[in-house]
């Protein structure tokens, strides 16, 4: 055996654990972004302004969201591809577990089951989000996103809040007990706080979401009858 | 223990011999199949038994067969959690039948023998052809690299370190780990925490004179840590205890480390 062969599985085991672990921090800081609908149309245009480079370069260029979007396809693909080695791959496998989880009725077994069952939604359904996003960089905004959300995209932007929120942090949590040493005596009463924590952030993540997407969805309501509005800014952007 | 039974029913009492009964009659659904008979059937069948004090899993199975079920088997030596022997699946979860009171669940348990293991007949499997396996594959021995000599005095060890050692040592190879394990049930070559406990002991062992990038021969793949989901199936059934996350996280960073170290 070669020596990079041999160092394979270690290898795919942290950049499994990295990738993940980057993906969850994006999403959760994704989540907080978005939200900033809740605070005023204006706060949510000067975050989407911002990430097109307004306040580093004086100007929008809307294609350096198509470059993160690129680059978050590509991390989720990795991800995809190293979590793909964990997933039940014949009936077999997958009979033995569902059989075993019921039988266990135990907390981080069934976990695992629900991080598989939305890390298998998100292979398709994120696409779907981040292709929109590639290619029309310039439709985020406070009336874009609106009637986006309003007129079509409000049922995935549902199901990926869910399945997002659920699988990045039971990964988070699981990549704890994977890595660190938990200390104390006994460690257990620290992994049961995890565990509460772990709840308190999915909780947390999905009110956002959804108190995000019903803002969303009723300004796009708002603006139903004048299909291609523009949010007026307070501040002028590429004049 | 008398005292616990004062005030039963009489008809209950004398159900049970010379201690009272708790009033409480159990209902024992257990896994019966005996592969060697060709006319066998896996089922459940149901025996009824009167509770009495104290009454452990390993005393209500040795009362059925004594009373009602002599070809009834199930494996038991110690009957103290020490021999490992008596490890099955109680409701479902991997438990040792000596350590487990009645008093501590409903009256209907559900008795199967562990799974991944072979099974010999009724609640018996055979972990031991599994363990050495395992052992086998994972070489949980100390390799002799010196010829020993057995009239010099044994070089001394740090009590701390010898307490680290017997902490892991404790294990009892009972199978529950695995039993418990997700990944053991999908993955047969699956090492589980019972062969990556042992792994952990023999490296603080100051007598095993193997390298971490040794060890990583060894575990360094998806039938070794990096196999393992972190599901915590083991670390919730073992019955002694045992430290086992921390001992797979631990041995997780090691042998990342000497897997990134191989190729520089």
């Amino acid at each position: 055996m070669t020596l990079s062969a041999r160092a394979l599985p270690a290898r795919l085991d942290a950049l499994q654990s990295v990738s993940g672990l980057l993906l969850a921090l994006f999403m959760w800081a994704h989540m907080l972004l978005v939200s900033s609908i809740l605070i005023s149309e204006e706060a949510m245009y000067r975050v989407a302004r911002m990430f097109e480079g307004y306040y580093l370069f004086g100007r929008a260029h809307p294609w350096l969201v198509s470059v993160v979007v690129a680059l978050v396809l590509l991390l989720m693909m990795l991800h995809a591809a190293l979590a793909l080695r964990k997933f039940p791959h014949s009936a077999g496998q997958y009979g033995a577990f569902r059989v075993h989880q019921r039988r266990m009725r135990h907390g981080d077994t069934t976990l695992w089951w629900w991080q598989v069952a939305t890390g298998f939604l998100l292979f398709f359904l994120a696409p779907m989000h981040l292709f929109g996003m590639f290619s029309q960089p310039d439709q985020i905004g406070p009336y874009a996103s609106a009637a986006r959300v309003y007129h079509t995209h409000w049922p995935l932007y549902l199901v990926l809040l869910f399945a997002v929120e659920l699988h990045g942090a039971i990964g988070l949590y699981r990549l704890a007990l994977k890595w660190v040493v938990l200390p104390g005596r006994p460690p257990q009463q620290l992994r049961h706080r995890l565990n509460l924590l772990k709840w308190g952030l999915s909780v947390f993540f999905i009110t956002l979401g959804l108190c995000t997407l019903l803002a969303y969805f009723r300004l796009g309501e708002q603006i139903s009858d004048r299909p291609g509005l523009r949010y007026p800014p307070a501040i002028e952007v590429n004049p | 223990m008398s005292e616990d039974g004062a005030g039963v029913p009489s008809a209950v009492a004398a159900g049970s011999q010379d201690q009272g009964g708790t009033g409480r009659t159990l209902y024992l659904e257990i896994f019966r199949y005996n592969p060697a008979d060709p006319d066998s059937e896996p089922q459940f069948r149901t025996y009824p038994l009167e509770e009495t004090p104290g009454m452990t899993l390993f005393i209500a199975l040795n009362l059925i067969r004594e009373e009602q079920e002599p070809g009834l088997q199930f494996d038991f030596v110690c009957r103290a959690g020490i021999c490992g022997s008596c490890g099955m699946l109680i409701n479902g979860r991997p438990g040792l039948a000596c350590r487990t009171l009645t008093a501590s669940m409903e009256p209907r348990i559900r008795l199967a023998p562990l799974p991944v293991f072979e099974l010999i007949g009724d609640l018996s499997v055979n972990t031991g052809k599994w363990m050495r396996g395992m052992s086998e594959r994972l070489q949980t021995w100390v390799p002799a690299t010196v010829d020993a000599d057995i009239d010099s005095i044994e070089a001394p060890m740090e009590p701390e370190l010898a307490e680290q050692i017997y902490e892991l040592e404790r294990c009892i190879e009972c199978g529950c780990c695995i039993a418990g394990c997700g990944t053991a049930i999908m993955h047969e070559r699956f090492a589980g925490a019972v062969g990556l406990n042992k792994v952990a002991r023999f490296r603080l062992d100051p007598r095993d004179t193997r390298s971490d990038g040794n060890y990583y021969e060894l575990i360094g793949d998806d039938d070794g840590i990096f196999g393992c989901m972190s599901l915590m199936g083991c670390q919730d059934v073992c019955p002694k205890s045992l430290p086992l996350q921390t001992q797979l996280a631990y041995l997780r960073r090691k042998m990342l480390r000497a897997g990134l170290i191989a190729t520089g």
